[in-house]
Protein backbone atom coordinates (compact mmCIF):
# COMPACT_ATOMS: atom_id res chain seq x y z
CA UNK A 1 0.00 0.00 0.00
CA UNK A 2 1.35 3.26 -0.64
CA UNK A 3 1.80 5.61 1.78
CA UNK A 4 2.61 9.47 1.85
CA UNK A 5 4.38 11.06 4.41
CA UNK A 6 5.88 14.54 5.06
CA UNK A 7 9.21 15.50 7.05
CA UNK A 8 8.53 19.31 6.66
CA UNK A 9 5.92 22.12 5.34
CA UNK A 10 6.69 24.22 2.66
CA UNK A 11 4.63 27.39 0.92
CA UNK A 12 3.75 26.48 -2.64
CA UNK A 13 4.49 29.27 -3.69
CA UNK A 14 8.20 28.97 -2.69
CA UNK A 15 8.10 25.93 -5.13
CA UNK A 16 7.16 28.68 -7.87
CA UNK A 17 9.74 30.94 -7.00
CA UNK A 18 12.63 28.25 -6.85
CA UNK A 19 11.26 26.31 -9.99
CA UNK A 20 11.77 30.32 -11.97
CA UNK A 21 15.04 30.58 -10.96
CA UNK A 22 16.14 26.83 -11.77
CA UNK A 23 14.66 27.76 -15.30
CA UNK A 24 15.31 30.84 -15.37
CA UNK A 25 19.17 29.48 -15.57
CA UNK A 26 18.08 27.28 -18.40
CA UNK A 27 16.16 28.96 -20.61
CA UNK A 28 17.64 32.53 -21.32
CA UNK A 29 14.09 33.73 -23.07
CA UNK A 30 12.41 33.04 -19.29
CA UNK A 31 11.30 36.80 -18.02
CA UNK A 32 9.49 37.39 -14.73
CA UNK A 33 6.94 40.48 -14.17
CA UNK A 34 5.46 40.90 -10.96
CA UNK A 35 2.81 43.91 -9.81
CA UNK A 36 4.73 44.72 -6.49
CA UNK A 37 4.38 41.95 -4.80
CA UNK A 38 7.66 40.28 -5.17
CA UNK A 39 8.65 39.22 -1.59
CA UNK A 40 5.18 37.45 -1.39
CA UNK A 41 5.32 35.57 -5.30
CA UNK A 42 9.42 34.36 -3.99
CA UNK A 43 10.34 36.34 -7.24
CA UNK A 44 12.86 37.87 -5.35
CA UNK A 45 16.02 35.31 -6.35
CA UNK A 46 14.79 35.26 -10.02
CA UNK A 47 15.01 39.37 -9.58
CA UNK A 48 18.57 39.12 -8.19
CA UNK A 49 19.66 36.38 -10.73
CA UNK A 50 18.54 38.30 -13.53
CA UNK A 51 17.82 41.92 -13.14
CA UNK A 52 18.09 42.97 -16.52
CA UNK A 53 15.15 39.66 -17.42
CA UNK A 54 13.02 41.20 -14.22
CA UNK A 55 10.73 44.08 -14.82
CA UNK A 56 8.67 45.24 -11.83
CA UNK A 57 5.08 46.58 -12.96
CA UNK A 58 3.97 48.11 -10.34
CA UNK A 59 0.32 48.28 -8.67
CA UNK A 60 -1.13 47.63 -12.48
CA UNK A 61 -1.94 44.12 -13.80
CA UNK A 62 -4.13 45.28 -16.21
CA UNK A 63 -0.83 46.59 -17.83
CA UNK A 64 1.22 43.79 -16.68
CA UNK A 65 -0.81 41.15 -18.53
CA UNK A 66 -0.47 43.60 -21.50
CA UNK A 67 2.89 43.91 -21.62
CA UNK A 68 3.47 40.30 -21.28
CA UNK A 69 1.43 39.46 -24.19
CA UNK A 70 3.34 41.76 -26.42
CA UNK A 71 6.74 40.76 -24.49
CA UNK A 72 6.31 37.30 -26.23
CA UNK A 73 6.31 38.96 -29.87
CA UNK A 74 10.25 38.57 -30.47
CA UNK A 75 10.81 35.07 -28.45
CA UNK A 76 10.40 36.03 -24.56
CA UNK A 77 8.57 33.77 -22.41
CA UNK A 78 6.76 35.59 -19.81
CA UNK A 79 6.06 34.53 -16.26
CA UNK A 80 3.83 37.21 -14.31
CA UNK A 81 3.65 36.84 -10.96
CA UNK A 82 0.25 38.39 -8.23
CA UNK A 83 -2.26 37.74 -6.22
CA UNK A 84 -4.29 34.67 -7.55
CA UNK A 85 -7.44 37.22 -7.83
CA UNK A 86 -5.85 39.76 -9.43
CA UNK A 87 -4.26 37.64 -12.02
CA UNK A 88 -7.68 36.68 -13.20
CA UNK A 89 -10.42 38.52 -12.12
CA UNK A 90 -9.16 41.71 -11.86
CA UNK A 91 -7.56 40.89 -15.61
CA UNK A 92 -10.15 38.96 -17.25
CA UNK A 93 -10.71 41.06 -20.22
CA UNK A 94 -6.63 41.59 -20.66
CA UNK A 95 -6.19 37.86 -20.82
CA UNK A 96 -9.36 37.42 -23.10
CA UNK A 97 -7.94 39.52 -25.77
CA UNK A 98 -4.24 40.01 -25.43
CA UNK A 99 -3.37 36.53 -24.42
CA UNK A 100 -6.05 33.93 -25.10
CA UNK A 101 -7.22 35.21 -27.73
CA UNK A 102 -3.99 35.80 -29.55
CA UNK A 103 -2.67 32.93 -28.37
CA UNK A 104 0.28 34.29 -26.41
CA UNK A 105 2.75 31.66 -24.88
CA UNK A 106 2.06 33.88 -21.16
CA UNK A 107 2.14 31.86 -18.20
CA UNK A 108 0.00 33.64 -15.31
CA UNK A 109 1.35 32.58 -11.79
CA UNK A 110 -1.23 33.24 -9.24
CA UNK A 111 -0.50 33.05 -5.44
CA UNK A 112 -2.72 33.06 -2.17
CA UNK A 113 -5.39 31.41 -3.79
CA UNK A 114 -8.20 30.14 -2.01
CA UNK A 115 -9.49 30.27 1.55
CA UNK A 116 -5.76 28.90 2.84
CA UNK A 117 -5.27 32.45 2.15
CA UNK A 118 -6.40 33.10 5.46
CA UNK A 119 -6.90 35.87 7.43
CA UNK A 120 -6.62 39.09 5.00
CA UNK A 121 -10.20 37.48 4.25
CA UNK A 122 -12.61 37.50 1.18
CA UNK A 123 -11.55 39.99 -1.12
CA UNK A 124 -8.29 37.95 -1.87
CA UNK A 125 -9.75 34.47 -1.18
CA UNK A 126 -9.97 33.75 -4.90
CA UNK A 127 -12.58 31.08 -5.59
CA UNK A 128 -13.50 31.37 -8.97
CA UNK A 129 -10.89 31.69 -11.02
CA UNK A 130 -9.94 27.89 -12.21
CA UNK A 131 -13.55 28.13 -13.45
CA UNK A 132 -12.74 31.71 -15.34
CA UNK A 133 -9.93 30.49 -16.82
CA UNK A 134 -10.68 27.38 -17.79
CA UNK A 135 -13.21 28.55 -20.03
CA UNK A 136 -10.87 30.56 -21.67
CA UNK A 137 -10.12 28.60 -24.90
CA UNK A 138 -6.90 27.50 -25.64
CA UNK A 139 -6.07 28.38 -21.58
CA UNK A 140 -3.85 25.58 -19.54
CA UNK A 141 -4.97 25.22 -16.16
CA UNK A 142 -3.01 24.33 -13.76
CA UNK A 143 -3.28 23.50 -9.51
CA UNK A 144 -0.33 21.65 -8.16
CA UNK A 145 -0.18 19.99 -4.54
CA UNK A 146 2.66 20.78 -3.01
CA UNK A 147 6.13 22.54 -3.10
CA UNK A 148 8.30 19.69 -4.91
CA UNK A 149 5.03 19.58 -7.82
CA UNK A 150 5.01 23.40 -7.83
CA UNK A 151 8.30 23.92 -8.51
CA UNK A 152 8.34 20.82 -11.36
CA UNK A 153 5.07 22.55 -12.92
CA UNK A 154 6.92 26.11 -12.90
CA UNK A 155 9.48 24.29 -14.87
CA UNK A 156 7.66 22.38 -17.35
CA UNK A 157 5.90 25.62 -18.36
CA UNK A 158 9.40 26.72 -20.06
CA UNK A 159 8.72 24.08 -22.52
CA UNK A 160 4.94 23.91 -22.92
CA UNK A 161 3.81 26.59 -25.94
CA UNK A 162 0.29 28.59 -25.14
CA UNK A 163 -1.20 30.70 -22.93
CA UNK A 164 -1.34 29.08 -19.22
CA UNK A 165 -2.44 29.44 -15.60
CA UNK A 166 -0.90 28.10 -12.72
CA UNK A 167 -2.17 28.29 -9.85
CA UNK A 168 -0.69 28.15 -5.94
CA UNK A 169 -0.70 29.48 -2.41
CA UNK A 170 0.41 31.10 0.62
CA UNK A 171 0.48 28.61 3.65
CA UNK A 172 3.25 25.95 5.03
CA UNK A 173 1.86 22.95 3.53
CA UNK A 174 2.97 19.28 3.64
CA UNK A 175 5.88 18.37 1.48
CA UNK A 176 4.55 14.79 0.72
CA UNK A 177 5.32 14.84 -3.26
CA UNK A 178 9.03 13.15 -4.44
CA UNK A 179 11.22 15.73 -5.55
CA UNK A 180 11.93 13.36 -8.43
CA UNK A 181 8.16 12.51 -9.23
CA UNK A 182 7.50 12.85 -13.01
CA UNK A 183 5.56 15.63 -13.77
CA UNK A 184 3.84 15.70 -16.57
CA UNK A 185 1.52 18.55 -17.91
CA UNK A 186 -1.94 16.91 -18.87
CA UNK A 187 -1.51 13.81 -17.03
CA UNK A 188 -3.18 12.81 -14.00
CA UNK A 189 -1.19 11.62 -11.22
CA UNK A 190 -2.37 8.36 -9.77
CA UNK A 191 -1.03 8.57 -6.13
CA UNK A 192 -2.81 5.60 -4.72
CA UNK A 193 -5.04 2.41 -6.43
CA UNK A 194 -7.69 1.20 -4.63
CA UNK A 195 -11.09 -0.76 -5.73
CA UNK A 196 -14.12 1.36 -4.01
CA UNK A 197 -14.24 4.79 -5.06
CA UNK A 198 -12.55 7.75 -6.90
CA UNK A 199 -11.20 10.22 -5.31
CA UNK A 200 -9.84 13.29 -7.44
CA UNK A 201 -8.20 16.25 -6.08
CA UNK A 202 -6.07 19.32 -6.70
CA UNK A 203 -4.08 21.47 -5.04
CA UNK A 204 -3.79 21.75 -0.58
CA UNK A 205 -6.74 19.22 -0.86
CA UNK A 206 -4.45 16.06 -1.94
CA UNK A 207 -3.05 16.16 1.41
CA UNK A 208 -6.47 16.63 2.77
CA UNK A 209 -7.32 13.53 0.61
CA UNK A 210 -3.95 11.57 1.80
CA UNK A 211 -5.46 12.09 5.11
CA UNK A 212 -9.01 11.00 4.49
CA UNK A 213 -7.80 7.90 2.79
CA UNK A 214 -6.13 6.75 6.03
CA UNK A 215 -9.02 7.37 8.00
CA UNK A 216 -11.03 5.34 5.04
CA UNK A 217 -8.52 2.70 4.66
CA UNK A 218 -9.32 2.06 8.74
CA UNK A 219 -12.86 1.44 7.88
CA UNK A 220 -12.27 -0.68 4.91
CA UNK A 221 -12.68 1.37 2.37
CA UNK A 222 -10.54 0.94 -0.76
CA UNK A 223 -9.67 4.54 -2.15
CA UNK A 224 -8.01 5.12 -5.60
CA UNK A 225 -6.62 8.78 -5.30
CA UNK A 226 -5.71 11.11 -8.04
CA UNK A 227 -3.93 14.22 -8.81
CA UNK A 228 -5.82 16.32 -11.49
CA UNK A 229 -2.95 18.71 -11.12
CA UNK A 230 -4.10 19.86 -14.32
CA UNK A 231 -7.20 20.88 -14.59
CA UNK A 232 -6.98 21.89 -18.63
CA UNK A 233 -6.27 19.76 -20.71
CA UNK A 234 -8.02 17.20 -18.14
CA UNK A 235 -6.98 13.52 -18.85
CA UNK A 236 -10.18 12.34 -19.42
CA UNK A 237 -9.00 8.78 -20.30
CA UNK A 238 -7.82 8.14 -16.58
CA UNK A 239 -11.23 10.13 -14.75
CA UNK A 240 -13.21 7.00 -16.58
CA UNK A 241 -10.77 4.46 -16.72
CA UNK A 242 -10.46 4.86 -12.44
CA UNK A 243 -14.50 5.13 -12.46
CA UNK A 244 -14.76 2.25 -14.60
CA UNK A 245 -13.09 0.08 -11.81
CA UNK A 246 -14.56 1.83 -8.35
CA UNK A 247 -18.14 3.03 -9.93
CA UNK A 248 -17.89 6.49 -8.05
CA UNK A 249 -16.05 9.45 -7.58
CA UNK A 250 -15.50 12.37 -4.86
CA UNK A 251 -13.88 15.68 -5.98
CA UNK A 252 -11.66 17.76 -3.57
CA UNK A 253 -10.82 21.53 -4.56
CA UNK A 254 -10.23 24.74 -2.72
CA UNK A 255 -12.58 26.44 -5.28
CA UNK A 256 -16.35 27.30 -5.95
CA UNK A 257 -17.78 24.06 -6.38
CA UNK A 258 -19.27 25.97 -9.62
CA UNK A 259 -16.69 25.69 -12.29
CA UNK A 260 -14.28 24.01 -10.68
CA UNK A 261 -12.22 20.72 -11.10
CA UNK A 262 -15.63 18.77 -10.02
CA UNK A 263 -17.60 20.23 -12.32
CA UNK A 264 -14.71 19.08 -14.97
CA UNK A 265 -15.09 15.56 -13.76
CA UNK A 266 -19.01 15.61 -13.45
CA UNK A 267 -18.62 16.82 -16.84
CA UNK A 268 -16.84 14.06 -18.48
CA UNK A 269 -18.17 11.15 -16.30
CA UNK A 270 -21.70 12.20 -17.46
CA UNK A 271 -20.88 11.81 -20.52
CA UNK A 272 -18.70 9.46 -20.91
CA UNK A 273 -19.37 7.31 -18.10
CA UNK A 274 -22.60 7.96 -15.62
CA UNK A 275 -21.58 7.20 -12.21
CA UNK A 276 -22.53 8.80 -8.65
CA UNK A 277 -20.57 11.64 -8.15
CA UNK A 278 -20.00 14.26 -4.85
CA UNK A 279 -18.09 17.04 -4.27
CA UNK A 280 -15.88 18.22 -1.99
CA UNK A 281 -15.77 22.10 -2.36
CA UNK A 282 -16.95 25.90 -1.35
CA UNK A 283 -20.76 25.89 -1.76
CA UNK A 284 -21.66 29.01 -3.16
CA UNK A 285 -19.70 31.21 -1.12
CA UNK A 286 -17.36 34.06 -0.28
CA UNK A 287 -14.82 33.08 2.21
CA UNK A 288 -13.93 34.93 5.74
CA UNK A 289 -10.57 36.01 7.39
CA UNK A 290 -9.25 33.30 9.95
CA UNK A 291 -6.68 30.48 10.17
CA UNK A 292 -6.13 28.27 7.10
CA UNK A 293 -6.94 25.04 8.65
CA UNK A 294 -9.89 26.63 10.42
CA UNK A 295 -11.29 28.11 7.20
CA UNK A 296 -10.83 24.50 5.40
CA UNK A 297 -12.46 23.42 8.61
CA UNK A 298 -15.76 25.92 8.44
CA UNK A 299 -16.39 25.58 4.88
CA UNK A 300 -16.23 21.98 4.02
CA UNK A 301 -12.76 20.89 3.14
CA UNK A 302 -11.62 18.57 5.96
CA UNK A 303 -10.36 15.24 5.61
CA UNK A 304 -14.00 14.45 7.17
CA UNK A 305 -15.74 16.27 4.90
CA UNK A 306 -14.47 14.07 2.21
CA UNK A 307 -14.56 11.21 4.34
CA UNK A 308 -18.63 11.86 4.86
CA UNK A 309 -18.48 12.37 0.36
CA UNK A 310 -17.11 8.98 0.39
CA UNK A 311 -19.47 7.75 2.12
CA UNK A 312 -22.23 9.11 0.66
CA UNK A 313 -21.29 8.62 -2.97
CA UNK A 314 -21.01 4.73 -1.99
CA UNK A 315 -24.13 4.44 -0.85
CA UNK A 316 -25.24 5.73 -4.47
CA UNK A 317 -23.66 3.13 -6.41
CA UNK B 1 10.36 54.50 -50.04
CA UNK B 2 7.75 55.62 -52.27
CA UNK B 3 7.65 59.15 -54.72
CA UNK B 4 5.41 61.32 -52.89
CA UNK B 5 3.09 61.65 -56.05
CA UNK B 6 2.98 57.85 -55.71
CA UNK B 7 1.85 58.15 -51.90
CA UNK B 8 -0.76 60.84 -52.57
CA UNK B 9 -2.55 58.31 -54.66
CA UNK B 10 -2.87 55.98 -51.75
CA UNK B 11 -5.67 57.38 -48.95
CA UNK B 12 -7.96 58.37 -51.86
CA UNK B 13 -7.89 54.70 -53.01
CA UNK B 14 -7.78 53.35 -49.45
CA UNK B 15 -10.75 55.63 -48.62
CA UNK B 16 -12.60 53.92 -51.57
CA UNK B 17 -11.91 50.63 -50.09
CA UNK B 18 -13.30 51.47 -46.33
CA UNK B 19 -16.81 52.90 -47.48
CA UNK B 20 -17.40 49.82 -49.67
CA UNK B 21 -16.10 47.56 -47.46
CA UNK B 22 -18.45 48.60 -44.61
CA UNK B 23 -21.15 48.97 -47.10
CA UNK B 24 -21.03 45.45 -48.67
CA UNK B 25 -21.32 44.05 -45.01
CA UNK B 26 -23.63 46.92 -43.35
CA UNK B 27 -21.22 47.30 -40.53
CA UNK B 28 -18.32 48.17 -39.62
CA UNK B 29 -16.67 51.43 -38.72
CA UNK B 30 -16.22 53.96 -41.51
CA UNK B 31 -15.24 57.01 -39.12
CA UNK B 32 -12.17 56.94 -37.04
CA UNK B 33 -10.90 54.64 -40.55
CA UNK B 34 -11.62 57.59 -42.94
CA UNK B 35 -9.64 60.06 -40.16
CA UNK B 36 -6.81 57.89 -39.80
CA UNK B 37 -6.06 57.08 -43.61
CA UNK B 38 -3.00 59.25 -44.08
CA UNK B 39 -1.37 57.98 -40.70
CA UNK B 40 -1.29 54.56 -42.20
CA UNK B 41 -0.31 55.43 -45.61
CA UNK B 42 2.53 57.19 -44.19
CA UNK B 43 3.33 54.33 -41.73
CA UNK B 44 3.14 51.63 -43.99
CA UNK B 45 4.58 53.06 -46.74
CA UNK B 46 7.10 55.34 -46.03
CA UNK B 47 7.71 55.28 -41.94
CA UNK B 48 8.36 51.65 -41.15
CA UNK B 49 10.60 48.88 -42.38
CA UNK B 50 8.77 46.15 -42.40
CA UNK B 51 8.22 42.62 -44.11
CA UNK B 52 5.05 41.85 -45.87
CA UNK B 53 6.35 37.76 -46.00
CA UNK B 54 5.63 38.61 -42.14
CA UNK B 55 6.85 37.09 -39.12
CA UNK B 56 4.89 36.96 -36.18
CA UNK B 57 8.42 38.15 -33.62
CA UNK B 58 9.05 40.69 -36.28
CA UNK B 59 12.71 40.83 -35.17
CA UNK B 60 14.63 43.83 -37.46
CA UNK B 61 11.45 45.21 -38.17
CA UNK B 62 9.46 47.97 -37.12
CA UNK B 63 6.18 47.02 -35.64
CA UNK B 64 2.79 48.45 -35.24
CA UNK B 65 -0.30 47.58 -32.96
CA UNK B 66 -3.56 49.27 -33.42
CA UNK B 67 -5.16 49.64 -29.99
CA UNK B 68 -8.71 51.62 -31.39
CA UNK B 69 -9.28 48.02 -33.28
CA UNK B 70 -12.34 48.92 -34.18
CA UNK B 71 -10.80 51.17 -37.14
CA UNK B 72 -9.80 47.70 -38.62
CA UNK B 73 -11.45 48.89 -42.20
CA UNK B 74 -8.38 51.13 -42.79
CA UNK B 75 -5.79 48.68 -41.40
CA UNK B 76 -7.01 45.72 -43.37
CA UNK B 77 -6.85 48.16 -46.62
CA UNK B 78 -3.54 49.45 -46.09
CA UNK B 79 -2.08 45.84 -45.26
CA UNK B 80 -3.21 44.65 -48.50
CA UNK B 81 -2.35 47.39 -50.36
CA UNK B 82 1.01 47.17 -49.28
CA UNK B 83 1.26 43.54 -50.01
CA UNK B 84 0.39 41.54 -46.79
CA UNK B 85 -2.73 39.54 -48.36
CA UNK B 86 -4.77 40.36 -51.94
CA UNK B 87 -6.48 42.92 -52.29
CA UNK B 88 -9.49 41.12 -53.27
CA UNK B 89 -9.58 39.51 -49.75
CA UNK B 90 -10.97 43.10 -48.40
CA UNK B 91 -14.65 41.33 -49.69
CA UNK B 92 -14.87 39.08 -47.10
CA UNK B 93 -14.41 42.11 -44.47
CA UNK B 94 -16.78 40.51 -41.16
CA UNK B 95 -18.12 37.62 -43.51
CA UNK B 96 -18.32 34.11 -42.14
CA UNK B 97 -15.10 32.30 -42.51
CA UNK B 98 -12.85 35.57 -43.21
CA UNK B 99 -9.20 36.23 -41.91
CA UNK B 100 -10.84 39.94 -41.71
CA UNK B 101 -12.43 40.02 -38.44
CA UNK B 102 -14.88 42.60 -37.36
CA UNK B 103 -12.06 43.59 -35.11
CA UNK B 104 -8.57 43.05 -35.95
CA UNK B 105 -7.66 39.19 -34.64
CA UNK B 106 -4.44 37.00 -35.17
CA UNK B 107 -7.06 33.90 -34.57
CA UNK B 108 -7.23 33.32 -38.68
CA UNK B 109 -3.78 34.19 -39.14
CA UNK B 110 -3.73 37.15 -41.01
CA UNK B 111 -0.29 38.63 -42.18
CA UNK B 112 0.33 41.45 -40.18
CA UNK B 113 -1.72 41.32 -37.37
CA UNK B 114 0.41 40.60 -33.84
CA UNK B 115 -2.09 40.94 -31.07
CA UNK B 116 -6.03 41.22 -31.21
CA UNK B 117 -7.65 44.20 -30.44
CA UNK B 118 -11.14 46.17 -30.07
CA UNK B 119 -11.38 45.96 -26.22
CA UNK B 120 -10.34 49.59 -25.53
CA UNK B 121 -7.25 50.60 -23.54
CA UNK B 122 -5.06 46.89 -24.26
CA UNK B 123 -2.53 48.33 -27.37
CA UNK B 124 -0.11 50.86 -25.55
CA UNK B 125 0.66 47.68 -22.85
CA UNK B 126 0.75 45.65 -25.73
CA UNK B 127 3.40 47.94 -27.35
CA UNK B 128 5.47 48.47 -24.39
CA UNK B 129 6.37 44.99 -24.21
CA UNK B 130 7.33 44.23 -27.61
CA UNK B 131 9.49 47.23 -27.21
CA UNK B 132 11.02 45.82 -24.19
CA UNK B 133 11.65 42.85 -26.00
CA UNK B 134 13.13 44.57 -29.14
CA UNK B 135 15.77 46.07 -25.84
CA UNK B 136 16.66 42.54 -24.68
CA UNK B 137 17.10 41.31 -28.07
CA UNK B 138 19.36 44.10 -28.98
CA UNK B 139 16.86 44.49 -32.19
CA UNK B 140 17.31 48.66 -33.34
CA UNK B 141 14.04 48.78 -34.71
CA UNK B 142 11.11 51.42 -33.59
CA UNK B 143 7.34 50.29 -32.24
CA UNK B 144 4.50 52.32 -32.76
CA UNK B 145 0.60 52.10 -31.53
CA UNK B 146 -2.40 53.97 -32.26
CA UNK B 147 -5.18 54.60 -29.63
CA UNK B 148 -8.42 56.70 -29.94
CA UNK B 149 -9.10 60.23 -28.33
CA UNK B 150 -12.58 58.42 -26.68
CA UNK B 151 -10.05 55.45 -25.48
CA UNK B 152 -8.02 57.58 -23.25
CA UNK B 153 -10.85 57.08 -20.78
CA UNK B 154 -9.89 53.81 -20.26
CA UNK B 155 -7.43 53.34 -17.07
CA UNK B 156 -5.36 50.74 -18.51
CA UNK B 157 -3.83 53.43 -20.71
CA UNK B 158 -2.54 55.70 -18.04
CA UNK B 159 -0.77 52.30 -16.16
CA UNK B 160 1.15 51.47 -19.56
CA UNK B 161 1.71 55.50 -19.79
CA UNK B 162 3.13 55.59 -15.97
CA UNK B 163 5.09 52.56 -16.76
CA UNK B 164 6.58 53.72 -20.15
CA UNK B 165 7.90 57.26 -18.70
CA UNK B 166 9.49 55.05 -15.24
CA UNK B 167 10.96 52.26 -17.24
CA UNK B 168 12.29 55.00 -20.32
CA UNK B 169 10.94 52.97 -22.96
CA UNK B 170 12.34 55.27 -25.73
CA UNK B 171 12.01 53.13 -28.65
CA UNK B 172 8.10 53.34 -28.67
CA UNK B 173 6.01 56.09 -30.79
CA UNK B 174 2.51 56.27 -29.54
CA UNK B 175 -0.15 58.41 -31.49
CA UNK B 176 -3.62 59.19 -30.22
CA UNK B 177 -6.29 59.67 -32.79
CA UNK B 178 -7.61 63.31 -31.98
CA UNK B 179 -10.46 63.68 -33.74
CA UNK B 180 -12.43 64.34 -30.28
CA UNK B 181 -15.96 61.87 -30.89
CA UNK B 182 -16.72 58.72 -29.77
CA UNK B 183 -20.07 56.80 -30.20
CA UNK B 184 -22.30 58.46 -27.92
CA UNK B 185 -20.87 62.14 -29.05
CA UNK B 186 -18.36 64.71 -28.75
CA UNK B 187 -15.50 63.58 -26.30
CA UNK B 188 -15.80 66.96 -24.39
CA UNK B 189 -19.44 66.10 -23.79
CA UNK B 190 -19.23 61.98 -22.94
CA UNK B 191 -16.33 62.65 -20.69
CA UNK B 192 -13.83 65.33 -20.99
CA UNK B 193 -9.93 65.14 -21.32
CA UNK B 194 -9.28 68.28 -20.49
CA UNK B 195 -5.49 69.21 -21.53
CA UNK B 196 -4.45 66.06 -23.04
CA UNK B 197 -1.05 67.43 -23.93
CA UNK B 198 -0.53 68.76 -20.29
CA UNK B 199 -1.68 64.89 -18.83
CA UNK B 200 1.12 63.03 -21.00
CA UNK B 201 3.98 65.51 -20.31
CA UNK B 202 3.18 64.91 -16.66
CA UNK B 203 2.90 61.48 -17.21
CA UNK B 204 6.63 61.70 -18.57
CA UNK B 205 6.55 61.36 -21.84
CA UNK B 206 8.13 63.70 -24.91
CA UNK B 207 4.90 65.11 -26.96
CA UNK B 208 4.65 66.52 -30.09
CA UNK B 209 0.83 67.85 -31.76
CA UNK B 210 0.14 67.24 -35.42
CA UNK B 211 -2.05 67.31 -38.10
CA UNK B 212 -3.22 63.70 -39.40
CA UNK B 213 -5.06 64.52 -42.67
CA UNK B 214 -2.29 65.95 -44.38
CA UNK B 215 -0.02 63.40 -45.78
CA UNK B 216 3.01 65.42 -45.99
CA UNK B 217 2.82 66.62 -42.42
CA UNK B 218 2.42 63.34 -41.24
CA UNK B 219 5.29 61.53 -42.74
CA UNK B 220 7.46 65.14 -41.21
CA UNK B 221 5.55 64.81 -38.02
CA UNK B 222 6.29 60.48 -37.87
CA UNK B 223 9.81 61.48 -38.95
CA UNK B 224 10.33 63.91 -35.96
CA UNK B 225 8.97 61.80 -33.54
CA UNK B 226 11.76 58.86 -34.58
CA UNK B 227 14.02 62.21 -34.32
CA UNK B 228 13.05 62.12 -30.20
CA UNK B 229 13.35 58.53 -29.63
CA UNK B 230 16.02 56.84 -27.69
CA UNK B 231 16.70 59.84 -25.66
CA UNK B 232 15.24 58.19 -22.52
CA UNK B 233 11.61 59.19 -22.92
CA UNK B 234 8.30 57.54 -24.48
CA UNK B 235 7.03 59.82 -27.89
CA UNK B 236 3.65 60.50 -28.05
CA UNK B 237 2.39 62.40 -31.34
CA UNK B 238 -1.19 63.96 -30.70
CA UNK B 239 -2.57 63.74 -33.78
CA UNK B 240 -5.86 66.11 -35.19
CA UNK B 241 -7.77 64.73 -37.41
CA UNK B 242 -11.51 64.87 -38.55
CA UNK B 243 -13.75 61.78 -38.17
CA UNK B 244 -14.94 60.80 -41.73
CA UNK B 245 -12.07 62.75 -43.19
CA UNK B 246 -13.07 62.61 -47.28
CA UNK B 247 -16.38 62.32 -47.49
CA UNK B 248 -18.46 65.11 -47.05
CA UNK B 249 -21.78 63.83 -44.71
CA UNK B 250 -19.56 61.96 -42.68
CA UNK B 251 -16.92 64.40 -41.53
CA UNK B 252 -16.47 65.90 -38.43
CA UNK B 253 -19.35 64.09 -36.58
CA UNK B 254 -19.70 61.20 -34.48
CA UNK B 255 -22.53 59.62 -36.43
CA UNK B 256 -20.78 58.19 -38.90
CA UNK B 257 -18.48 56.13 -35.73
CA UNK B 258 -20.25 53.30 -36.55
CA UNK B 259 -23.03 52.64 -39.27
CA UNK B 260 -22.82 51.58 -42.80
CA UNK B 261 -23.49 53.72 -45.95
CA UNK B 262 -27.07 52.46 -47.81
CA UNK B 263 -26.56 52.43 -51.45
CA UNK B 264 -27.03 56.01 -52.41
CA UNK B 265 -24.28 57.20 -49.60
CA UNK B 266 -22.52 54.67 -50.91
CA UNK B 267 -22.13 56.01 -54.90
CA UNK B 268 -22.27 59.44 -53.02
CA UNK B 269 -18.91 58.56 -51.40
CA UNK B 270 -17.53 57.33 -53.99
CA UNK B 271 -18.46 60.30 -56.10
CA UNK B 272 -16.00 61.91 -54.05
CA UNK B 273 -13.03 59.53 -54.15
CA UNK B 274 -11.03 59.10 -56.71
CA UNK B 275 -10.06 55.62 -57.82
CA UNK B 276 -6.49 56.28 -58.44
CA UNK B 277 -4.86 52.14 -58.59
CA UNK B 278 -7.58 49.95 -59.31
CA UNK B 279 -10.58 48.90 -57.09
CA UNK B 280 -11.04 45.79 -55.49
Amino acid sequence: MTKYTFTEKKDTRSGFGDGLLELGRKNSNVVGLCADLIGSLKMGDFQKEFPDRFFQIGIAEANMMGIAAGMTIGGKIPFTGTFANFSTGRVYDQIRQSIAYSGKNVKICASHAGLTLGEDGATHQILEDVGMMKMLPGMTVIVPCDYNQTKAATIALGDHVGPAYLRFGRPGWPVFIAADRPFEIGKADTMIEGKDVTIFANGHMVWQAVEAEAILAEKGISVELINIHTIKPLDVDAIIKSVAKTGCAVTCEEHQMNGGLGDSVAQTLSRFHPAPVEMVAVNDSFGESGKPMDLLKKYGLSPENIVSAVEKVMARK
Amino acid sequence: MAELATLKKLPSQIRRDIVRMVHACQSGHPGGSLGCTEFFVALYFEIMKHDKSFQMDGKDEDLFFLSNGHISPVWYSTLARAGYFDVKELATFRQLNTRLQGHPATHEHLPGIRVASGSLGQGLSVAIGAAQTKKLNNDNRLVFTLMGDGEQQEGQVWEAAMYAAHNKIDNLVATIDFNGQQIDGPVDKVLSLYDLKAKWKAFGWEVIESNGNDLEEVIKTLKHAISLTRKGKPVMNLMKTEMGFGVDFMVGTHKWHGIAPNDEQLADALSQLEETVGDY
